[in-house]
Formats: structure tokens, sequence, C-alpha cells
């Protein structure tokens, strides 16, 4: 049973993210995404300050066997990116909810985040997805 | 084993291979030169004939091994075959000569086309696709060009089954396409449903296989064609699958209106360890104002390449010649050896043997994708069942069949079917080699039930073990450098 | 029938097997009335002693010509080693290593491949192989536009120098992507593009410049300037090479401060015959911040589970079968078995026998214009410096020239008249290190004899009433 914080929200593509105090929001891969992809080889990150809009294909994850995209969560415009993945990429695959975050943005409107799913709702998705 | 750049010793080369005297340099302006010396081995004749002979022992291959690839059709490439194709007259004759002088091969181009056409029921055929995918782009694009040519813009989207080859949606992007996704229903058929609600005015055409990538033939293919043609679309056969309905059944026939062949799965050219192949196209009259250059004419006189005044709305071209030339003589002169009889021949002992294979591995356990479908020239196991038991995958099966000297099935296509392995024996293999494979099979199902691990560590006795790929990806040691480079 | 094994017995016993008492039955699952009813209408098989005459009498009509013709296929001396080797049942038929631990031979030989011709063009990596220059060209100028991170409009730059059969299978494949090519012309007089246009071009906004050397003519472009140029203007530098050259002119990962950036050609020079044209292969190399835009198969040098050296094919998340329709491009099959040739090749030769086969073409080429210059009426057509080619004016038309030469054995080069204005006559001549001295005389010998009509010289007139 994977690991699916609480406190986070999430997608049914298996993103998570988590509000900061400071307003913007964090983005990363669920421990379910990355254990379905296995060991990461290589992560393509989005430039800084580009404008993202909801859905929108922002990352690029790359294991030995599949190439999955990222959707951003919600829109908004980029302001900081994981540079430490681009020489260690496994750092998604051992710590998905903390080192691992993929990149952080001020959103275009915070209430966008109440669309996405909670923890439970999430669950919920993974089990469908199982059958 | 050693590179060939660490037996490398400075001024060594095959004396009796370079031309005999030169002057030491050209008068070509030094601005021009090169300053540094390109790092190409530098060896004795000997050492590189036993270099690349002593690498060849280390693969597998038809020729030495048993090699079921699904959807790859490994069946014997005759020598004589790939001798023929190699006297000097054909060897040495370059893409640009004069068509009086190249009579010979123009004949063999234009009766490879005839008997194509003839083959899969189509009105017309161009060569030049250098691979099956080459051929998917080219079809796509024709397909294009019809709908421009009557005024249709509109069509954005190529419909294709989630089963289909990783080809298909590639060439279909490479033509600016939408690919819309059709799931395929339990019994192995396209999902009609699915279709009618993917189908729209939308729609350009759906690129199908049949038999499809689950070894199993699309029975309802003449209710598809009725509802892809209604909707103004058209239909793209996939023809990696050909072996097992040459001789018996005509895409033509069925309702498509263009395809490919691949000549390195049917037509028995060579595999080469990874290429070259062929994907000639074919079409009927809908289309055949845009096939692909060059084309090979018969005049009164004899035969002539076509030009783009016989074709003014072809697609375009290809390569830079005539596409994968070699490739057509080697699938014209296998062709010429079957004749009538033997194609017919092909498909009914490729398919004979299938299903023997199928029926054999039922009988001792394993798990068909689709038991109550026929086999085509291939079909699918499933192992999903051993590895909730042991822990046991697909690739654990395909690495273990090495150490009992097989090379293994396609592993994980399709990817519809979990943990699979899609076997495709051919017709070339004898019924010894099919109950050998299924011993093989049922011996590691044992090992599997008594000593998992020794299956899941497989190869044991290949020149290397399992190879890191996470390592290899990460690392992308990709061009040898030595110490005396950094 | 040829090549199938099964006897009467087999096929009963196999049918008993399964409780089927036809091979009929087989197909039982296709509708009636798609099933063929007769035998397709092609003629009846043959077995090999059959097939081997009618071939031998097919392959005799087209031997026994001496080749002076280049543009982008050239007659060079194979040794007997290469497809002896390459010839092996275990290169030959073999197919794709997608189970390293079964492919280690062949996948070494893709590394030790790889390694070569990055070396050749002086960059960082390589990939196995893509179809041919033409289309390796097509590849190299998406991939130069999926890279440039700072241009996004659809034009990419091209000598008019470049390849007119190159130029054809690019547009074909670039046209759906809707990327225009715009031509940056070349000076008749020099056959090379002059720099200074460059200044005068209105716009300078572009993707990429695709820059050919040697150049279509044989002449060699001022690659630094242009390279340079390019990258001021934020291009990437799509280079399309000649391998033989490369052993003697500045590689593409050298021109300029910075280096081309994509480089490609096709190999067929390096040990392939001239067989019409394929197979042969593509050959793809670039700087190494652009791999994972690079198409086609990768060979990695990685360890097994013991430590032990071994190779797989790496990158593949790029590739058509798992990235399906977001692949970098459609490729799956490749010219593999031609890369084995190339690297056998390369091997004999190395790096001093590849330069002294490159010389020998260039001298050879050099001999040939000198002598050709004791005959008035024809003349060297430009004043580039060029590379085992170059274009021969005439004083009249091209093809019947080529066509009266052919009837003496003797293919004396390429006619240029589709890609030239209406007056001129250029012939585009190749001299390998095949030629011999009897080879050239001969070539100079058809000339004198045929350009008596026209403005010919006083030797070959004085011949002509000799030999009356």
């Amino acid at each position: 049973m994977s690991n699916i914080p609480e406190e986070l929200k999430y997608t049914g593509t298996h993103e998570w993210l988590r509000q900061e105090e400071d307003g913007s929001v964090t983005v990363g891969v669920t421990d379910h995404g990355q254990c379905m992809l296995g060991d990461l080889v290589f992560v393509e990150l989005p430039e800084e300050d580009i404008e993202l809009d909801k859905n929108q294909e922002c990352c690029v994850l790359e294991s030995v066997k599949a190439a999955a995209d990222i959707y951003s969560p919600i829109a908004g415009v980029v302001t900081e990116v994981n540079e430490a993945l681009t020489g260690t990429p496994d750092i998604v695959n051992r710590s998905p909810y903390d080192e691992g975050w993929l990149y952080r943005m001020m959103p275009v409107d915070e209430k966008d985040v109440t669309n996405l799913l909670d923890a439970a709702a999430y669950r919920d998705c993974i089990k469908a997805e199982a059958h | 084993m050693n590179l060939i750049f660490d037996i490398s010793r400075e001024g060594r080369f095959a004396h009796a291979q370079a031309p005999d005297t030169t002057p030491a340099t050209s008068d070509i302006p030094s601005h021009l030169l090169r300053q540094t010396k390109p790092r190409l081995p530098e060896v004795s004749e000997l050492q590189v004939v036993r270099h690349f002979t002593r690498l060849s022992q280390k693969n597998f291959s038809i020729d030495t091994h048993f090699y079921p690839l699904g959807s790859c059709t490994m069946k014997y490439n005759p020598k004589g075959v790939h001798k023929l194709a190699s006297l000097a007259g054909f060897a040495q004759r370059h893409p640009l000569a004069p068509e009086a002088a190249s009579q010979g091969i123009l004949q063999c181009l234009y009766d490879l086309q005839t008997m194509l056409a003839e083959i899969t029921g189509m009105q017309a055929v161009s060569l030049a696709p250098m691979a099956g995918a080459q051929g998917e782009f080219a079809g796509v694009a024709m397909i294009r060009a019809y709908h421009e040519a009557r005024g249709d813009f509109d069509r954005t989207e190529i419909i294709v089954p989630d089963a289909a080859h990783g080809t298909n949606p590639a060439s279909a992007v490479m033509c600016n396409y939408q690919v819309k996704e059709i799931p395929t229903g339990a019994d192995g058929d396209i999902d009609i449903e699915a279709l009618k609600a993917a189908l729209s005015e939308k729609t350009a055409g759906i690129m199908l296989t049949n038999p499809s990538t689950l070894g199993v033939f699309e029975r309802r293919i003449a209710e598809v064609q009725k509802l892809v043609h209604d909707a103004g679309a058209l239909l793209y056969y996939d023809g990696a699958n050909f072996n097992a309905v040459l001789g018996k059944v005509r895409p033509g026939d069925m309702g498509f209106d263009v395809l490919h062949l691949n000549l390195h799965k049917t037509f028995a050219t060579p595999h080469g360890g990874g290429g070259p192949g062929a994907g000639p196209v074919a079409v009927n009259d809908k289309l055949k104002a845009y096939l692909p250059l060059p084309l090979v004419e018969k005049t009164n006189t004899g035969y002539r390449w076509s030009t783009e005044k016989d074709l003014p709305e072809s697609m375009g071209q290809l390569s830079a010649f005539a596409g994968n030339v070699g490739i057509h003589l080697r699938a014209y002169i296998y062709a010429r050896m079957l004749g009538k009889q033997g194609m017919q021949r092909v498909s009914e002992m490729a398919v004979l043997n299938a299903n023997y294979l199928q029926a054999r591995l039922k009988d001792a356990g394993f798990v068909l994708a689709y038991p109550d479908r026929r086999a085509t020239h291939e079909f699918i196991i499933t192992v999903a069942d051993q590895t909730k038991a042991h822990g046991v995958k697909a690739m654990d099966y395909a690495k273990r069949l090495l150490d009992y000297g097989m090379h293994a099935p396609t592993v994980y296509f399709p990817l519809l079917v979990p943990e699979c392995l899609l076997i495709e024996p051919t017709e070339t293999e004898s019924k010894e080699t099919l109950d050998a494979f299924v011993d093989a099979m049922i011996a590691i199902k044992q090992e599997v039930e008594t000593d998992a691990t020794l299956v899941k560590t497989a190869p044991h006795t290949m020149v290397v073990r399992r190879l890191d790929d996470v390592r290899a990806a990460r690392l992308l040691d990709l061009v040898y450098v030595d110490a005396s480079c950094q | 029938m040829p090549f199938i094994p099964h006897t009467e017995n087999d096929i009963q016993s196999m049918l008993e097997a399964m409780k089927l008492s036809s091979v009929d039955a087989l197909f039982d699952e296709i509708p009636v009335s798609l099933m063929l009813k007769q035998a397709l209408d092609v003629p009846n098989g043959m077995n090999e002693m059959s097939i081997t005459r009618l071939m031998q009498e097919r392959a005799k009509k087209d031997e026994g010509y001496a080749c002076f013709i280049g543009a982008g296929a050239y007659d060079h001396h194979i040794p007997a080693a290469v497809w002896e080797l390459a010839s092996r049942g275990e290169f030959l038929t073999a197919y794709t290593p997608y189970q390293a631990e079964a492919s280690q031979g062949g996948l070494q030989v893709l590394y030790e491949y790889q390694t070569m011709i990055a070396s050749l063009t002086a960059m960082d990596v390589a990939n196995a192989s893509l179809y041919d220059g033409a289309s390796a060209l097509a590849e190299s100028v998406l991939m130069a536009v999926r890279c440039n991170k700072k241009v996004k409009n659809n034009r990419v730059f091209f000598l008019g120098t470049l390849s007119p059969l190159y130029r054809k299978a690019v547009d074909t494949i670039i046209d759906p992507q809707g990327i225009e090519l715009i031509e940056i012309p070349y000076s008749t007089t020099t056959g090379v593009v002059d720099v200074s246009v460059l200044a005068h071009l209105q716009e300078k906004d572009a993707n990429a410049l695709i820059i050919q050397q040697p150049n279509f003519f044989g002449c060699l472009e001022a690659v630094d300037e242009l390279t340079d140029w390019a990258h001021h203007h934020n291009m990437l530098v799509v280079a399309a090479v000649n391998p033989t050259a490369l052993a003697l002119v500045t590689p593409p990962g050298e021109w300029g401060e910075r280096g081309a950036d994509i480089a490609c050609g096709d190999g067929q020079p390096l040990g392939i015959p001239l067989a019409s044209g394929g197979p042969s292969f593509g050959f793809l190399t670039c700087k190494m911040p652009l791999i994972r835009q690079m198409p086609g198969r990768v060979v990695g040098r990685t360890l097994d589970d013991e430590g032990k050296q071994g190779f797989t094919l790496t990158l593949q998340a790029r590739e058509q079968h798992i990235r399906r329709a977001k692949a970098k491009s459609n490729i799956c099959t490749n010219q593999g078995l031609l890369v084995v040739a190339a690297a056998i090749y390369m091997s004999l030769l190395g790096t001093e026998g590849l330069r002294r086969v490159a010389l020998a073409c260039h001298n050879n080429t050099r001999r040939l214009v000198e002598k050709l210059k004791t005959i008035g009426s024809v003349s060297l057509q430009f004043t580039s410096p060029f590379f085992h080619e170059f274009v021969l004016a005439l004083p009249v038309p091209v093809k019947p020239l080529i066509d009266q030469a052919a009837e003496s054995g003797l293919l004396i080069g390429y006619d240029l008249k589709p890609f030239i204005a209406d007056d001129e006559h250029w012939l585009l001549v190749a001299v390998t290190e095949t030629k011999t001295e009897e080879d050239l005389d001969r070539f100079v010998a058809f000339f004198k004899a045929h350009l008596q009509g026209s403005s010919a010289s006083k030797e070959q007139q004085t011949s002509a009433e000799a030999a009356k």
C-alpha cells in the first residue's frame, strides 16, 4: 500500500500538491506514481518563469521502461525547480514527497486547489485503477 | 572481452586494403583541413578478423538458435538469396547509372512491384520506403494527400487500436495527425462500439493490423471497413503479420485502401541485427496518384524509372535514391522461389506451427491470453498467474530460455496483456524444434515451482548475466573514451 | 516447398495432437468470403538452380562498367574481409538486440561503431544508424527544431549547394510539420556560398543552418565562418558530411568556435557496395546535451550483476515502442547490418588507411582534372578547392554523351541538367582510389573522341584526321 500523506492534494494522474505559507504551491509525483515508473534515470523540468495551464504537460520522468508526463495540477507561474534532480533523479524514488519535489509555482487562482482530490479520494482512485 | 580500441597499437592497419602509393599531402588549403586525427582502430587484418569473428559467436541468430520473436517473423534467411543478390552486376551498380545499363535490376524491381500488387490485392506499389515505419509514414501521408485533394482539411485524427505497434501512433504524429486510441474487446477483436464512438468527420483514417498484434484474426473486418468508409475515412493495413495470411487472404479484398509490407519479415530478407528492412506500400486507385517515388515503369523497349512527370502529385521521396534495393532484390528472389504454391504453404505451415505450440503449451498448464481463439501465425501466453504465486515475470522466462539455448519470444508487447510472451515459430521450424521449445518451457515452469530464484536471476550461461539497465541510462557511456583522451 | 521442413507425417501428427482433421480448419475464423479461392497469379516456384540462372542473366545485363558517378554514392574498394565477416549468420540473421545477454557480440560492434563515427565527425555521441543520409538529414532537421530553445519559428536555412536528392527527401519528411526550408544562394563561379551574402539576407531568424561538406558539387564550403554566423544568430548547425572526406577535412565538431551541433551523412563509402543505392545507412552524431532529442537506437556500456562489462540498448524511452505517439521518431528497424560492415571497414583501414584512401581519391581527381585541360572545349566549372568530385562544363547537352559512353562501358558522371540554368551543360564527375591511370586516360579519350563536332582542341582534330 503506497504512502499517501493526508495533508496534501492529489490528481488522478498521480501528481501531489502542497500549499506553502507564502501562497506558492509545490508539485511532485506520488509514491504510487514513482513506483509504477521504476528507477528514474532522468527528469526533465520546466523552465523558471514559464506560465503553465491546468493539465499542461510540464515535466517528463524517464525510467528505463517508460517516460511519463507530469501534468500541472493547477495553472500558475513556475518560480523554482528542483535542480538536485538533474544529477540524481532517483531522489524522486526515495523521497517523492520531500526531497523529490519537482517544481514550485505561484497559482493564478488559489481557489483552484480546492478542486483537487484529497488523500481519501486519491486512495479510491488508486483502488479503482487496480481493477 | 576487449574492445577493438584496447587491442589497437599505433601505426598498425591492414596495409593490403589501403591504396598503393599516394602523395603525402593534398593541395587542399590548410584552413579546410582536419587538425586532429580521428580515433579509429589501429590493428592488423588478422586482428580484425579474429575480433569480429569472436564477437559474432556471442550472438543468438536464426542460423544458430530457435528464435520465436513474435511479430518479427524470424524465418530462415536463404543463403542462395543472399548470394544471388550479391552478384557483381547487382552489387556494383551505381544508383544513378543510366537506364540502358540497368535493365537487369529494373526488370526485377518491376516484377516485384507486380507480384506484390497481386499478393495484396491492390492496384499499385511503390518499393521506396526503407522500413515498415517509413511505409506507415508514406501511407498516412498519402491519406492526407487524398483528403486535401478533395478540399477536406478538417480531418485531423487517425484512429489506432490500443494494441497497435508503437510505430503506428508515432508515424501518425510525424504526419501531424492526432492519435485517437480505441480499446480492444475481451475476445481480441476491436471494440466496435468504441470504434463507432471514435469515428467522426475529423477522422482521416484508421491503422489496423490483421491478424492483430494479439495474434488473432480481426473477424469483424468487413463491418469495420464499412463503418470507416461510411465516415469518409480510409483504412491503412500494417503488414507486420502478413505471414499468417500470405496466399490465403488479401488486404485489398478486406477493404484496405493502403498498406505496407515488411519484406524483412514475410519475405525472409536477413534481419541483420536490427536492419536493414524494407516497407513497400501498395494502394488502390484512390491513392495511386500519391505514391512515393520512384516507381519502375515498363515501356515498349524495356524498363525505366518513373519521375515527377509521371506522378506529379506524388507525396515525394523518402531517400536519396530508390530505397533499399538490395532488400527488394532479395525479396524478389525469395518470392520467385516460393511461387504460387509456395506462398500458400508458408501461411499454412506458419499457422499450423503456431497452433500446435499453443495447444501443447495449454496442455502443459500455461495460460493463453485468448484461449477461445485460433492462433494465427503467433499467439500470446501470460505468466501473470505465476507472477502472483511466485513473483516470476515474463522477463524471467525470457532470460531463462536463453540458458535452454533458445531466443526468447517477444515480451511485454502488446502492452494490453500483462506479463505476456508473444510467440511466433514461423513455418521454417520443424516439429522437433517446437517440441523442444515446449519441453524447455515445461522445465522452466517446474523450476519456477521448486527454485524460483534460479529463474529470477537467469540467464546463467550467457557471456554476461542480467545487465544493469538503470546504470546504463544514468551513466550514458555511449562512446569509448580511454585515459589518453581525457 | 522451399525451406519448409514438414513431411506429411509431421503434419498428420501435429493435427492429431490438436484433434483437427485438416490444416484448413486452422483458418476457420476467417470469413469464407475473404479466403482466396484460387492460388495467387504469380509465376510457379523455382528451385535454387533455376533461380540462379535467371538472376545471373539479369545481373549480367548491368555489369562491367567503369564508374565515375558520385552524387552521394561512391565506388570504393571494399576489403573482402568486410562482407565475409558481416555475412556470418550470427550477424546476418540476428535481430534487434532486445535480449542483451544473447546479443553481446552485435551490441559491442554497435558501441565500437558509435565510438568510431563520433570520433570521425569529432562529435560527442552517435546513434546506431538511421536509414540513409537523406532521411538522416531530415531527422536532423526535426531534431534541431526540437532542440532550439531560443528560436521558435519554423524556418531552416540551407546552402544552395546541398544535394537536391537529399533536399527532396528532407522536404517530404518535414513537410507535415510545416517546416520551411530557405535557400541561401551559391556562386556559380566558385561553387560555394560566398559568406558575404549572409549579411544581405532579409530575415536571419531560423532554427538551423544545413551545411553539406563537401557540397553536392564536391566543393569545400567555408564551414568555420558559416558555423560562427549561424551560432551568432541563435541557429543550430546541422552538418551533412562524407565520411571518407573526414579523414582529410575539418570534421563538423571542429567547425567554427563551437562546432556543429548535429552531424549526419550516408555511410555507404565505408565498405558498403553501391548496390543501386541501398541498403546503406545514415549516421547521426551530436553534442552531448542534445542526446535526449536524438532519434534511433543507442547502445550503452554497463555492468552485469556480477560486475562484468556488458552492452545494452539504452535511452529507449525516446523510442516508439515505449513513447508511442510522443516518440522522437517513428523509426524501429534501422540499418544494423550495414553498420557492422562499416565498423569492420573502419577497423581494417584505421586512421592511416582511411587517410590514404582519401588522399588517393583526391589525387586521382586532380590528375583527371589536369588531363581534361588538354581538351579545350570542356572546363572545370568552379574555382573552389574540391574533394573527389568536380563539375565539368560541357559545350553540348550531357545526356547523349552519358548514353554514348555507357555503350562502351563507361559511366562518365551525373547530368546536373534538372538543377541548373537551361543554357548550361554540367556533368558531375567523381574519381575514387579505384581508378588507375588507364581508367583516367580512357575517360579523357572518350571526351576527345566525342566532342569533335564542337570547338575541339587542335590535338583532337589532328587525331580525328589521322584516324580516318
